[in-house]
């Protein structure tokens, strides 16, 4: 390394500390602290992620009548509520930039090849925009009276 | 490859295969993230038409793939606590393999109960 201090340091930019005070490059590749800031969302919205899937698994899956209980009317019932209105587009919210951020990854340590990285990165960002849109627009226009015939009290009332 | 006294540190065994487990968990977890987010946009198409597709959840194939399902979320969120504990902790490196076994007592300490809750309901309903 330091038979080469001397000469074209091909890597560091203009603004590099001199390659004689040190031989590792601390300079900036322009990408600022993006991946610094990914690996902290991925700790701190894991950990809220735990208690919003754990508290989601229990209320749908183990209380009342668990799996079997979930039907339109469930839906209905629980997004009547800005409780949990909040609590699943927060989750899904956290979840899908959660794994879309893991996928990223996974894509970026497998691919070898430019051109296989970026297609698999184009499909991951079209599954996660159709889902944050689609997962958005559900929770908030969702209508417990979208059959007009329906027989849950909230819509016999009107 | 670092060597400690009785072998590598970190390749191979504990440490490795959490994390080779934590990825395939992960995306596991997110691919089906995509198909429930569809399949629950079908409450704004008509309540037959998410019934109708809730009811295949019921099917004891499925339930069977749900719990395995929870399996990999119950890992995946106790493995991360681990994770962080690893990055975070002053000891947490040093411990990275006890702490291993802290996961899996707590995975069967709340895979069991859920297991045994929602199969009796997939399989008796």
């Amino acid at each position: 390394m330091s038979a080469t201090t001397s000469e074209t340091n091909y890597h560091a930019g203009p603004d590099a500390v001199s390659a004689k005070t040190s031989r590792y490059r601390r300079v900036s590749k322009g990408r600022g602290n993006f991946e610094l800031w990914s690996w902290v969302f991925m700790r701190g919205s894991g950990v809220l992620l735990l208690v919003l899937v754990f508290g989601h698994l229990f209320v749908n899956l183990m209380l009342g009548e668990g799996i079997h209980g979930v039907d339109f009317a469930f839906v209905a019932g629980k997004w009547a509520s800005p409780f949990w209105q909040t609590w699943d587009l927060l989750m899904l919210w956290l979840a899908e930039v959660h794994g879309f951020n893991g996928v990223r990854t996974i894509i970026n340590d497998y691919t070898e090849k430019d051109s296989t990285r970026w297609v698999l990165k184009g499909l991951l960002v079209a599954s996660a925009v159709l889902v944050l849109v689609l997962g958005t627009l559900v929770i908030f226009t969702f209508d417990p009276c979208v059959d007009p015939s329906s027989t849950l009290s909230v819509c016999t009332g009107r | 490859m670092a060597q400690a006294a009785n072998g590598t540190l970190y390749r191979g065994r504990e440490g490795m295969w959490t994390w080779v487990a934590h990825r395939i968990s992960g995306v596991l977890i997110f691919l089906f993230l995509f198909a429930h987010v569809l399949d629950t946009a079908l409450v704004r198409v008509s309540p037959d038409a998410y019934n109708e597709v809730m009811s295949a959840y019921k099917n004891p194939v499925v339930g069977l793939a749900e719990a395995g399902l929870v399996a990999a979320v119950i890992f995946h969120a106790l493995n991360g606590l681990r994770i962080i504990a690893v990055d975070f902790w002053a000891k947490g490196p040093r411990y990275q393999r006890q702490m291993f076994w802290a996961v899996a007592i707590g995975f069967v300490v709340l895979f069991a109960p859920f297991a045994i809750r929602h199969l009796t309901v997939v399989f008796t309903h």
